[in-house]
């Protein structure tokens, strides 16, 4: 029963196939309350497919995806999302021409509860929860060091800054997974080790489970307490990290077989 | 509230009483002409901010504002006229059921002008359900279709609509009062909606579509609220149009009514309210003073014959040299808050050494 109920993402031999090209075949993967799990693996092996098989941005041709105890597969990435699962993008996408406010406080409209009409009238309850989503949203801004650039149009950002309001956006929709797909990507070292702090913090403070895709192994490697490994959409291994770097399927997939 | 949110409310207030004033003073001090270009310049302003909350907020490249239009326009004739003049005017087929049993005292002007309004947003929801999985070149063909089979179905549907010959007649509701409050709680409350929470969904929407569906937002939910909304106030726009001319025909929804809505979102800035509400009103006044253009000119030992069209061209020049200079409007996608006018007078006092 403990193990039932502590499992929170159940990929069941997910797999999808692009005419002719199988992306990803029979993948499964468990994640667990709290987990910190890394997915790596060369380019083109796979890996955002997967999260775009979590998120709902694409249909799976065969197996199952579970979020806490109920199956999700083929849900619409709105429902996902309000289920709480919430994912940043590996070509940042935000939303460029908003304010990083804005592009924060458009997260909340998935719990906002007011309606268009009362919203069109200025009625109490909406100046209330305006409010009260405002508050929210610069205790969030402030937690990933963005506060003072609340007024800013978001593609005005530095690189770094950008992935940072990426994640902030994504955990303003109250999420208890977490994607982040390469958020290190286009980092130098200075800012990267910022990030891997970063993500222990959030993951402590909003209770976060967090499933990552990574290609900087010190990032990984440093944070992750178990990582999956794919190799042409197929799962080649999966452990900790000190498994991961001895073994010899993985280092057959990164640097070519011996002899 | 706070401190600026009621500052804001009371200047609101003081720009509703000051229009209302004016109002009152035009009605007895313009003349009638004046105020006919005010009262379009007004319609104009509800048609142009609900066609830009589609176009320019949301980002749907709809063409059927005119469709809509002609719905309200053709249901507030058809409620409110009187039914000896309703005999009167279909002399080739009779006016079918429930309309020829009935017709709506002057009262119910406001009840008429919302049904009008509520039959164009049951039509938006209607056409948007298939049309709104579409996008960008897609819809707008699609949207045209629409507005065109709005205008074949104004033409043929004789029982209904009276064909071509329109509807002639119709009492002139429409006045200042009328279209100045409708201009202004339309675009009161459509500012309000674009800076609440479903406002900044739908131009979440309009940046990028798959962000904010992974942010939780109803791709299709929000953009048929959009269209729905904008429906609405287009329907409402055509009702108060044709109780201000007295007359509806197919001709007067056809689609260069959606092309000079076009002309009025873009020169004024997709998504900006108050950039369409500042060109609606520009607009009205252009198309008046352009008049001059089109009229026989006398230059010296030339006589230049009157070319009717002659306006188009010079709008048509002005949207080139604009679409040169100032690509994304005059407003761009800014809008003009009474934050803005504190700022320039706390300025101008600056400037001028009071403290």
């Amino acid at each position: 029963m403990e193990y039932r109920d502590s499992r929170i993402l159940y990929l069941d031999k997910l797999t999808i196939a692009f005419g002719g090209l199988v992306a990803v075949n029979d993948f499964s993967l468990e994640i667990f309350q709290g987990d910190l799990v890394g997915l790596i693996g060369p380019n083109g092996a796979g890996k955002t497919t997967v999260f775009n098989l979590i998120s709902g941005q694409y249909f799976p041709t065969r197996g199952k995806v579970w979020f806490n105890g109920q199956e999700i597969t083929g849900l619409s990435p709105d429902r996902i999302t309000a289920l709480g699962i919430a994912r940043t993008f590996q070509n940042i996408r935000l939303f460029g021409d908003l304010s990083v406010l804005e592009n924060v406080l458009v997260s909340f409209h998935v719990r906002t509860r007011s309606s268009f009409l009362s919203s069109m009238f200025c009625l109490p309850r909406s100046l209330q929860e305006e409010k009260n989503i405002r508050e929210e949203a610069y205790f969030l801004l402030e937690a990933v060091g963005l506060k003072d650039m609340a007024s800013e149009s978001a593609k005005s950002l530095p690189y770094g800054q950008q992935r940072r309001l990426e994640i902030a956006r994504a955990l303003a929709t109250h999420p208890r997974l977490l994607l982040l797909d390469e958020p290190a990507a286009g980092m130098n070292p200075q800012e990267t080790q910022e990030l891997m702090e970063f993500i222990q913090r959030i993951r402590k403070d909003f209770d976060l489970t967090i499933f990552l895709i990574e290609h900087d192994m010190k990032v990984v490697m440093g944070i992750c307490e178990r990582i999956a490994v794919m190799d042409f959409g197929i799962k080649i291994a999966e452990g900790t990290p000190e498994e991961i770097r001895n073994d010899p399927r993985v280092i057959e997939a990164y640097l070519g077989a011996e002899g | 509230m706070s401190k600026v949110e009621k500052r804001d409310f009371l200047l609101t207030g003081l720009l509703f009483g000051l229009l209302m004033v004016g109002v009152w003073w035009a009605q007895s001090h313009l003349n009638a002409y004046l105020v006919r270009i005010f009262n379009t310049a007004c319609i104009y302003v509800v048609a142009a901010t609900a066609y830009n909350l589609v176009n320019g907020i949301t980002g749907q490249f709809s063409l059927g504002p005119n469709g809509f239009m002609a719905i309200g326009g053709y249901t507030v004739a058809l409620l409110m006229l009187p039914l000896s003049q309703k005999q009167e005017v279909y002399f080739l087929q009779p006016l079918m059921w429930p309309f020829n049993a009935f017709s709506f005292p002057p009262s119910f002007f406001l009840l008429a002008l919302i049904l009008g309004g509520l039959l164009a947003s049951l039509v938006a929801i209607c056409i948007g359900v298939p049309t709104l999985r579409l996008r960008g070149d897609y819809l707008a063909i699609a949207t045209f279709g629409f507005g065109e089979i709005i205008i074949v179905l104004a033409n043929n549907f004789i029982p209904l609509t009276n064909g071509a010959l329109g509807i002639k007649g119709i009492p002139e509701y429409t006045n200042l009062w009328w279209t100045v409050n409708w201009a202004f709680w339309t675009v009161f409350a459509l500012k309000n909606l674009v800076n609440s929470s479903f406002g900044r969904a739908l131009k979440a929407i309009r940046e990028d579509e798959v962000a904010a569906e992974a942010m939780g937002i109803n791709l299709f939910r929000h953009k048929l609220l959009a269209f729905a909304l904008s429906g609405f106030f287009a329907g409402v726009a055509g009702g108060l149009f044709v109780t201000l001319i007295s007359t509806v025909s197919p001709t007067l929804f056809t689609f260069t009514m959606t092309f000079n809505l076009l002309i009025i979102i873009v020169l004024g800035g997709l998504g900006s309210l108050t950039g369409s509400t500042v060109t609606a009103i520009l607009f009205a006044f252009l198309q008046e003073g352009l008049r001059e253009v089109e009229a026989p000119h006398v230059i010296g030992s030339w006589t230049f014959p009157g070319i009717p069209g002659m306006r188009m061209v010079v709008f048509s020049a002005i949207l080139v040299v604009l679409m040169i200079f100032y690509r994304r409007g005059l407003f761009g996608r800014r809008e003009l808050s009474w934050q803005d006018f504190v700022n320039l007078w706390s300025r101008r006092r600056k400037v001028h050494g009071i403290s």
